[in-house]
């Protein structure tokens, strides 16, 4: 799977506003409702859902990084976004560093296939240093898109 | 002294080894001293990274082999083999997972 199959291109972030973990996730499934990928009605349960998902353990995985996510019966395929802290926020990481770089998904409650394939994508192209440093430094939604569809194309894999 | 073990096991998790499995998985292996080696038919990953461990992207029914060498390797092994045993105590997540609603598989 490709950055391309589920980064909803209108909805990526490079500056987010907020500096908590809530604030980052309503702020990028917000993001996801204004591109059209999400249904506005949904947005307090599919927040809520992903909250709860955090606390059932962080998805701060390392290196900067969290993957925020839920299933969700308002999707019928995979969609995410991607944003950007410049300040980085705590999000209870595994490594305890503060998160930098999020990417959320939101995927239908019947296909584990396809939220696993996503999974797999991020985490690949995320041992790539130089990929994460670019995302880090990116000034605006479109430098992101543009790292994305380069790792994409020129599969960055280390 | 080095010892070195394997297993076969399957992944038994309705979602696959998803991100919450594989952070157990990775706190669990990085207990031991021993290296901790996932293989799959197309590769081999670090037990002990969760990034290494989300791209084998294993869906129910995924076969694994784990390798493990070290001086605590035989309960190293024992230690993760437990873990796809008792699926990862999956069952606690279906609820959250579907904010709220009632989903039929």
């Amino acid at each position: 799977m490709k950055f391309s199959d589920f980064v909803a291109s209108g909805a990526i972030r490079s500056h987010v506003d907020s500096s908590t973990k809530e604030g980052v996730i309503r702020e990028m499934a917000t993001a996801l409702v204004e591109a059209g990928r999400i249904p506005a009605s949904d947005l307090e349960s599919i927040v809520k859902a992903i909250l709860k998902r955090e606390d059932l353990g962080t998805t701060g995985i390392g290196r900067g990084v969290a993957v925020p996510h839920t299933k969700h019966p308002s999707v019928d395929r995979l969609v995410g976004t991607v944003a950007v802290s410049q300040e980085g926020i705590d999000f209870d990481s595994l490594d305890g560093d503060p998160v930098h770089l999020f990417f959320l998904l939101v995927s239908p409650p019947d296909q584990p296939g396809q939220h696993l394939r996503a999974l797999e994508n991020i985490s690949r192209q995320l041992r790539d240093d130089a990929f994460c440093r670019e995302l880090k430094a990116a000034k605006a939604p479109a430098d992101i898109q543009h790292l994305l569809e380069a790792a994409d194309n020129h599969g960055m894999v280390s | 002294m080095q010892q070195a073990f394997s297993r076969d096991v399957v992944v038994g998790l309705k979602q696959g080894l998803h991100a919450r499995p594989a952070d157990m998985l990775a706190r669990e292996a990085r207990k031991w001293q021993a290296r901790i080696e996932l293989v799959s038919k197309s590769q081999r990953v670090d037990g002990k990274s969760i990034l290494e461990v989300l791209t084998l992207a294993a869906e129910e029914g995924t076969r694994l082999v784990v390798e493990v060498t070290g001086p605590d390797a035989a309960e190293a092994l024992a230690a993760i083999v437990r873990l796809f045993d008792s699926n990862f105590h999956e069952n606690d997540e279906t609820a959250v997972d579907t904010a709220g609603r009632t989903t039929t598989p």
